[in-house]
């Protein structure tokens, strides 16, 4: 098991003929990701590495029944790819593109209001589940396939914590990078509920940063709902105030979203948070050996 | 993207909002000259500077006459302006707004901004304006209101006039604030603002309702699309090497420390910063070169960090997902021979290409320190600088 994605997920690639999607498709497909189509306006017809590129997100899915989308597509065309893949009822679209304007994300949310459509991003490194399939950026290598979710608005960070654990001989289930971007799809709690109820997870690594209030919002969730043990950590705790740390969303305003907050408030409910990003892992191996649950999360 | 309040005062004007009658001075005579013109009662003369807290500093003051509007003008020009928002260094001024002075019989603080928690843009008010809105939030939460905005239909006329009510605005003026809320909305959209904030709003003794300053902030990823507020950039209040790193689209961010850090992601960026400080080293700048970086970017990056004097040592972490570790080798290795390295370098690469890239950096003939993990990389930069 696993959450959002797995081998029978069917994959479209929107902007498949960009560098970077033609890059990472190439990887994805090499990691044993059902790509099943791509999107190119006016590329209809062609093929990109055996797969076939549509010009619309709507043919794509008539004709090869994909059901969920990795956009590619450049940051001033990235939302409307977004409504695209909501206006074709994809279950899920992972929006790899960073530098949309927040104003375009507003209405991108407002439209998906009701819709089915979750999104996962934008300004994120994609969801991967282990072994199984892998919808983004990141590299394939470092994951291994067990017990342990995780959920990052930093994509390196998260590659830097999931790198641990498998160093350590723990793998993972789905690892989730919800993005940068002080607007976007899908939240920490969002992810922490699937990871919840998904009987296969045993434990969760989440990663926060400084700016806005997400964190102590999942962290007040995680003290109401979760029954599984969660270890955190949160980036810029030396960064100085009224400066952008490069996420759009990593700013520290009017005294607000400090990472000493956001720490001070994941312990108070109960959340382990590892004081630097190079004890992540480490500081998860501690906590699951404290509630016996070690050997069950260990994989290799 | 910041600008002076002069600026955003010409385009609130252009969308209808009353604001007082001025213009930017750049010198003494030029301040006295536009003085003679507006003929006002009192006249404002305030410093332009990209930073809030003018006014306890000094930076606005009130004249009566031509002869004070020139000494004052001669005594902000060129001064060094310490507010809470600058820095100990503070900012030097270097022009001033010349503005007639309002009959204020009170004063309120209206803003505009992108809310996270609920996607939305939202405009804030109070009748507790011209003061610190952060403490009013802190010690009378009860006297800050809020609308949030659909984005289909915009901001409401009954959203606004009921903002304006809450904010006790006199009955006769509420039509009027309305109004004037509409037009600040419609500018912050059709600008892709993140931050426009007025404070004070203020109400006159002739019955009006103006801005008495303007703060803008515009999102920088939506810039492509308004050259008009590009122009407006002033260089001179920004930092040198975060223009520099502008150019080639890196995300720089001067710090006082010593030790250099090229990252990419600025989730990693950020914390390696974090991991320096933890192991008592002080990082010099924060540096995400992102995530689509050619080998040219890598190398002005580097150059960038090289041109700052305190800079004592660098330290490159790379987890590589779309950044592939053999383009960021590349990069330092040009960037290094180019400059003519002279400080102690440690490089630790990890993820897409990551045998290619530590390849090419022992091929080089360069002296790199290589660490394991971002730690170890830490440590030894921080023992290498001393």
């Amino acid at each position: 098991m696993s959450i959002y994605i797995n081998k029978d997920t069917k994959v479209l690639v929107q902007g498949i003929t960009g560098s970077t999607a033609l890059f990472h498709t190439k990887q994805m497909l090499e990691y044993g990701t059902k790509i099943v189509a791509g999107v190119t306006p006016g590329k209809g017809g062609t093929t990109v590495e055996g797969v076939p590129v549509f010009n619309t997100v709507s043919d794509a899915v008539e004709n090869t029944g994909a059901n969920v989308s990795v956009i590619y597509v450049p940051a001033p065309f990235a939302a409307d790819a977004i409504l695209e893949a909501v206006d074709a009822e994809l279950d899920m679209v992972i929006c790899i593109t960073e530098h949309i304007p927040v104003l375009d994300m507003v209405k991108v949310k407002r439209y998906m209001e009701g819709k089915k459509t979750r999104l996962i991003g934008p300004n994120c490194p994609g969801v991967i589940t282990a072994d199984e399939c892998k919808i983004g950026i990141m590299p394939g290598y470092i994951h291994t396939k067990g017990h342990v979710g995780v959920v990052s608005r930093s994509g390196t960070l998260t590659y830097e914590a999931v790198h641990q654990l498998t160093v350590e001989g723990i793998g993972q289930s789905t690892a989730v990078g919800i993005g940068g971007d002080p607007v976007n799809g899908t939240d920490f709690i969002d992810v922490l509920k699937e990871f919840e109820a998904d009987p296969d997870t045993y434990g969760v690594i989440m990663i926060g940063e400084i700016g806005g209030t997400a964190e102590e919002e999942a962290a007040e969730w995680v003290k109401a709902n979760m029954t599984k043990p969660v270890v955190g950590f949160i980036g810029g705790q030396t960064a100085p105030p009224g400066k952008r740390m490069g996420h759009a969303g990593a700013i520290i305003s009017g005294g607000k979203g400090t990472a000493a907050e956001k720490i001070k408030t994941m312990r108070e409910c109960g959340i382990e948070v590892a004081e630097t990003p190079a004890v992540i892992g480490e500081t998860f191996i501690r906590v699951i050996k404290e509630k016996g649950l070690y050997d069950k999360c260990k994989t290799h | 993207m910041n600008i002076h309040e002069y600026q955003g005062k010409e385009i609130l004007r252009k969308y209808g909002v009353a604001v007082p009658a001025g213009r930017v001075a750049f010198s003494p005579e030029e301040a006295v000259n536009i003085a003679k013109e507006l003929d006002s009662k009192v006249t404002v003369v305030k410093a332009q500077i990209h930073a809030g807290g003018r006014g306890k500093a000094g930076g606005v003051k009130i004249a009566k006459n031509l002869d004070e509007v020139r000494s004052y003008a001669k005594e902000l020009l060129g001064k060094v302006l310490v507010t809470h928002q600058t820095g100990p260094e503070g900012k030097e001024v270097k022009r001033l707004y010349i503005e007639a002075g309002s009959d204020i019989q009170k004063e309120y603080y209206v803003s505009l901004l992108v809310d996270r928690a609920t996607s939305r843009v939202t405009l804030m008010g109070s009748e507790a304006g011209g003061m610190d809105i952060e403490e009013v939030a802190e010690e009378t939460p009860e006297k800050i209101f809020k609308e949030v905005i659909d984005p289909v239909v915009g901001l409401t006329g009954f959203q606004a006039r009921r903002l304006a009510f809450n904010m006790n605005i006199p009955t006769k003026l509420i039509n009027k604030t309305a109004n004037l809320m509409l037009g600040l909305y419609k500018a912050f959209t059709d600008k892709d603002a993140s931050i426009l904030e007025i404070n004070p709003l203020a109400v006159t003794g002739d019955g009006e309702v103006m801005a008495l300053d303007a703060k803008f902030n515009f999102d920088d990823n939506a810039l492509y699309r308004h050259k008009d507020v590009v122009e407006l950039r002033d260089f001179d209040e920004e930092d040198q090497k975060e223009i520099e790193a502008s150019k080639y689209d890196l995300n720089y961010v001067t710090l006082d420390g010593n030790i250099g850090c090229m990252v990419n992601g600025a989730g990693l960026a950020m914390s390696t910063m974090d991991t320096i400080s933890f192991y008592g080293g002080r990082p010099a700048n924060f540096l995400d070169v992102g995530g689509g970086a050619t080998a040219e970017k890598v190398t002005e990056a580097f150059k960038i960090i090289l041109s700052d004097p305190n800079v004592k040592g660098i330290f490159v972490n790379i987890f590589g997902g779309i950044m592939k570790c053999d383009v960021i080798a590349e990069g330092v290795i040009v960037a290094a021979k180019e400059v003519g390295l002279k400080v102690p370098l440690v490089v630790r690469l990890e993820g897409t290409n990551v045998e290619l890239g530590k390849k090419l950096l022992n091929e080089s003939g360069l002296d790199i320190v290589a660490a394991d993990s971002m730690a170890d990389g830490a440590q030894k930069i921080v023992e290498l600088v001393g």
